[in-house]
């Protein structure tokens, strides 16, 4: 079979709940080319070559200038359906250095090591409510109990969103989300209702800047719109509003997945649940191990900038590239006995945050964030017993996770 | 407790100054300084530091070695 | 069992390399005796922050120690430094007079400083930089605000010294004979950025400068006398002028060893005068002289953290393996150094490059990421805060990629090529002048 059909098949819904045969076949050929002239990379050595490389770029090719090819991937690596964000407004995850830098950098400046040790206080009162919420029932709906309101308020309160604007953000930004999968593009509707939320996110964030701007608070977006010098804006309002539709996106969507996929582990591995219940100091080996496992963030793309010479193959300048991180993260050439759950595992050097210039910037919030949320599930859910395994899963085959987890309890302690 | 990084490694990710901000600091662009000495007290903080590592550049002495063996 | 009176293995030096080298021993199961001899009195400890955190006094000096990541069962001889070496009745001499037979030995006892060669040589205020004693009283010294530090030798250990006085606001003065600071390890084209980083930061630097010798008052250093016929004022002089491998122990030993280091092979074996490897005996770290089949087998000793890891644990391997299992080290050099803000590394070895380009960032930025060449390979690269982008072009020089590797990079608008300007090997007028081992790798 080959591996353009695994591509296939690891994009196929009936493949969610478990792609990692697709993964290990397809790391039989470690960088393989597909019938498109896309290349699939999937072992652990050759990611993490390719994760420093400067010559793989973050930047999509010139859009209008693509048509449609029909076959989904290569239209979704070349012809995106979010042409209106690459055109109009460019996200840091989509663009090189020096660009890259300049933005990462406003943003690690507002990202600060006090702003993520404030947020702890608020997550675990957060998450406390949140369970309080579900006293008096025999079953927890994970997702949309626990895993989904934590980040979404958290980020929130982190950019300075308006908590009574949730509700309206949730809807955004999970069509924004599934606007980065490849098959969330091919029907003319969605495209439209995708780029009409797109419209719509931009201009809510323009009015929020605005606001930030004449009436500054401890928030990221206000540093973010702050005026440097001679009264000017330190960012323009194209790259405001795009960094913050990103961060708010990415704080929505990665770590619901995360938390729910580390419960949902830890479900199936009672011992280990029993272990992180007695002794909650193992959570920070007990989440990179997720990470590993069952990560966030299944693959991403790039495109090869000159020609790439990588374990045994060269991948041709221009190449449309994908990152099958989750693929790496169960090498067994990287890591012994792969298939296995086990937070004890020295070394455990995973692309759960992906790697290089592009490591997720939430990384050490959303280490927090599910830390406390797993700790807390574990310590105050009674027998908890999962209800459908596998469970159901959201569309997205690269921002993979259950569409909600069903666990039913004894009581809340 | 006892602390060494590999500098070599290290690619200034700062996940370790997040995890333990009195024991990591990024200064300039991208250097590290840290505490090889953090007393034992913050463990649970310099493991987490440890375990954060993107590149798995931290070495820590494991509690019950420091405990024994000594020269 | 008669095992209670077997020898074992012997690993003498107690600093990085023989730490890590009796550890990887356990981790490969040995289990019989293990002996560790350390000339120093202390246990294991980093050197790195020495220079840097611990002269600017924000580290205690004996605050560096390893962390030990195996249980070592390992009996202690510290601040008993071997002595001799009689290979025939398989025993160690320590100076305390002590003797220690081994079945195996790993050798890693490193290199000491250089100290000041020429005259003024036992006046007070004269300080090296190697062991954590040395930044102690170096540290001290720096405390009570001496008027003006003279740093001779524009090395990594001198430029970091010259960059924490600065932090600590003191008037510092930097001579080398070469034409900018690093020329040997780096080459002046990347030396002239850190010269002037480092007159930004307030350092008076001095090129193409030696110091004939050192005076003083009262058993006091005062003065620095230049080859040149300056005299500049000082009251504390720092000599940075490089290492030599601590193999004065092994004179009768007939070993291979000489002030440059032990001969091995290239599974780390030590070898004989008579040109043969001692199957028995390995070394590791700054003082082992290997032939590096990354560089065409030629031998070298590397005298970096990295090296002192990972060569230790390679030796301990192959002291574990059959003598037909012996498996052969590469290793692509590499360093880092923090100075004047900067987090300068280095990967590969940058000896003989006629070719130097800067691949990524720019000079005039202080940011950037320069590949050296020679005769069409890329051997080495170097970068200034641009520490992201070297795992890739350190693969490109390990591979051997020609040169310059990566025509097509991001951030990358086109490809500058440089003349890297190593000065030339030692002029022989210089030779007798002490301060031209100045410019130490």
């Amino acid at each position: 079979m080959s591996d353009e059909t695994l591509f296939a098949q690891v994009l196929d819904p009936k493949n969610r709940a478990d792609p990692y045969p697709l993964y290990a076949r397809m790391r039989e050929t470690p960088v393989s080319r597909q019938a498109d002239g896309s290349y699939l990379v999937s072992t652990h050595a050759a990611l993490s070559s390719l994760i420093f490389d400067p010559r793989l770029s973050s930047e999509d090719l010139p859009p209008s200038r693509r048509p449609a090819t029909g076959n989904p991937l290569k239209d979704w690596i070349l012809n995106p359906i979010r042409n209106r964000v690459v055109n109009a407004h460019r996200p840091l995850i989509f663009r090189d250095p020096p660009d890259h830098d300049t933005l990462r950098g406003f943003v690690m400046k507002e990202f600060t090591i006090a702003r993520v040790r404030d947020a702890h206080a608020k997550v675990a009162t957060l998450v406390d409510a949140l369970i309080d919420k579900c006293r008096g029932r025999d079953t927890v709906c994970l997702v949309d109990d626990l895993s989904y309101p934590l980040p979404v308020a958290v980020i929130c309160e982190l950019l300075g969103v308006p908590e009574a604007d949730e509700r309206q953000f949730h809807a955004w930004a999970t069509r924004l989300a599934t606007a980065l999968e490849p098959d969330a593009r091919h029907d003319e509707a969605g495209r439209r209702e995708i780029a009409a939320t797109f419209d719509a996110i931009s201009d809510y964030m323009r009015r929020l800047i605005r606001e930030k701007r004449r009436h500054p608070a401890d928030d990221m977006l206000s540093g973010l719109a702050a005026r440097g010098g001679r009264g000017r804006p330190v960012m323009g309002d194209i790259d405001l509003i795009s960094t913050a539709i990103l961060l708010l996106v990415a704080g929505h969507e990665t770590t619901v997945n995360l938390i729910t996929n580390g419960m949902l582990t830890l479900l199936r591995h009672p011992d280990e649940l029993e272990k992180l219940k007695a002794d909650p100091e193992r959570a920070p080996r007990v989440i990179e191990e997720i990470l590993r496992y069952e990560p966030p963030v299944h693959f991403r793309t790039r495109k090869a900038l000159g020609a790439i010479a990588v374990a045994g193959a060269t991948i041709p300048a221009g190449s449309p590239v994908v990152l099958m991180l989750a693929a790496g993260n169960r090498d067994p050439a990287r890591f012994t006995q792969p298939d296995r759950f086990d937070p004890e595992r020295n070394d455990n050097q995973h692309f759960g945050f992906g790697g290089g210039l592009h490591y997720c910037v939430g990384a050490p919030l959303a280490r927090i964030e599910a830390e406390i949320a797993l700790v807390t599930l574990c310590r105050r859910l009674v027998a908890p017993r999962l209800l459908d395994d596998p469970p159901p899963y959201r569309p997205g085959a690269s921002l993979r996770g259950p569409k909600n987890l069903g666990i039913a309890i004894a009581g809340i302690a | 407790m006892r602390v060494v990084v590999d500098l070599n490694r290290c690619q200034g990710y700062a996940q370790c100054c997040y995890a333990a901000p009195d024991h990591f600091e990024l200064r300039g662009h991208e250097i590290l300084f840290y505490d090889p000495a953090p007393p034992e007290a913050k463990r649970s903080q310099i493991e987490r530091a440890q375990q954060a590592c993107p590149v798995r550049a931290i070495a820590v002495e494991p509690a019950d070695l420091a405990a024994g063996d000594e020269p | 069992m008669t095992e209670v009176q077997r020898p074992g293995i012997v690993v003498v030096g107690a600093s990085l390399a023989g730490l890590r080298g009796a550890e990887a021993l356990r981790d490969r199961g040995y289990d019989g005796p293990l002996t560790l001899v350390g000339d120093e009195p202390h246990r294991p400890y980093d050197r790195p922050p020495l220079s840097k955190h611990v002269l600017a006094g924000e580290l205690p000096a004996d605050a560096t120690a390893l962390p030990q990541l195996t249980r070592l069962r390992a009996q202690w001889r510290l601040g008993r430094p071997a002595a001799a070496l009689d290979r025939e009745r398989r025993v160690l001499h320590l100076a305390d007079g002590a003797t220690l037979p081994y079945e195996k030995l790993l050798i890693a006892t490193g290199a000491r400083a250089r100290t000041w060669p020429g005259d003024g040589a036992d006046l007070a205020g004269i300080f090296t930089i190697r062991t954590r004693d040395d930044a102690r009283d170096l540290r001290a010294a720096l405390a009570k605000t001496p008027g003006r530090v003279l740093v001779i030798g524009a090395g990594l250990i001198g430029c970091e010294a010259a960059s924490c006085c600065r932090d600590l606001g003191l008037a510092v003065t930097l001579v080398d004979p070469n034409p900018t600071p690093l020329a040997r390890l780096l080459g002046t084209a990347i030396g002239a950025t850190l010269a002037e980083r480092m007159r930004g930061a307030g350092v008076d630097f001095r090129p193409k400068t030696m110091v004939r010798a050192l005076s003083g008052e009262a058993g006091q250093v005062r003065r620095a006398h230049f080859a040149g016929g300056e005299v500049l004022e000082t009251d504390l002089v720092i000599v940075a002028l490089g290492a030599t491998r601590d193999t004065g122990w092994l004179a009768a030993a007939g070993l291979a060893a000489d002030a440059g280091g032990l001969t091995c092979d290239g599974a780390c074996r030590a070898i004989s005068i008579a040109g043969e490897p001692d199957s028995d005996i390995y070394a590791a770290g700054d003082v082992a002289r290997w032939p590096n089949p990354l560089y065409g087998d030629r031998p070298m000793t590397v005298e970096h953290w990295g090296n002192a890891v990972d060569q230790a644990r390679h030796a301990a391997a192959n002291m574990m393996a059959a003598p037909s299992a012996q498996q052969p080290y590469r290793h692509l050099p590499a360093f880092w150094s923090s100075q004047f803000g900067l987090n300068i590394k280095l990967a590969g070895h940058t000896a003989g490059a006629d070719a130097l380009a800067l691949v990524q960032g720019s000079r005039a930025s202080h940011r950037f990421l320069a590949v050296y060449g020679k005769a069409g390979r890329s051997i080495a690269a170097v970068s200034f805060d641009e520490a992201r982008w070297l795992p890739a072009y350190a693969e490109a020089v390990a591979a051997g990629a020609r040169f310059p590797p990566f025509p097509d990079a991001i951030d990358q608008p086109r490809v500058e090529r440089l003349e890297p300007g190593f000065p030339a090997a030692r002029p022989p007028a210089h030779r007798a002048a002490p301060a031209l081992e100045a410019s130490h790798v």
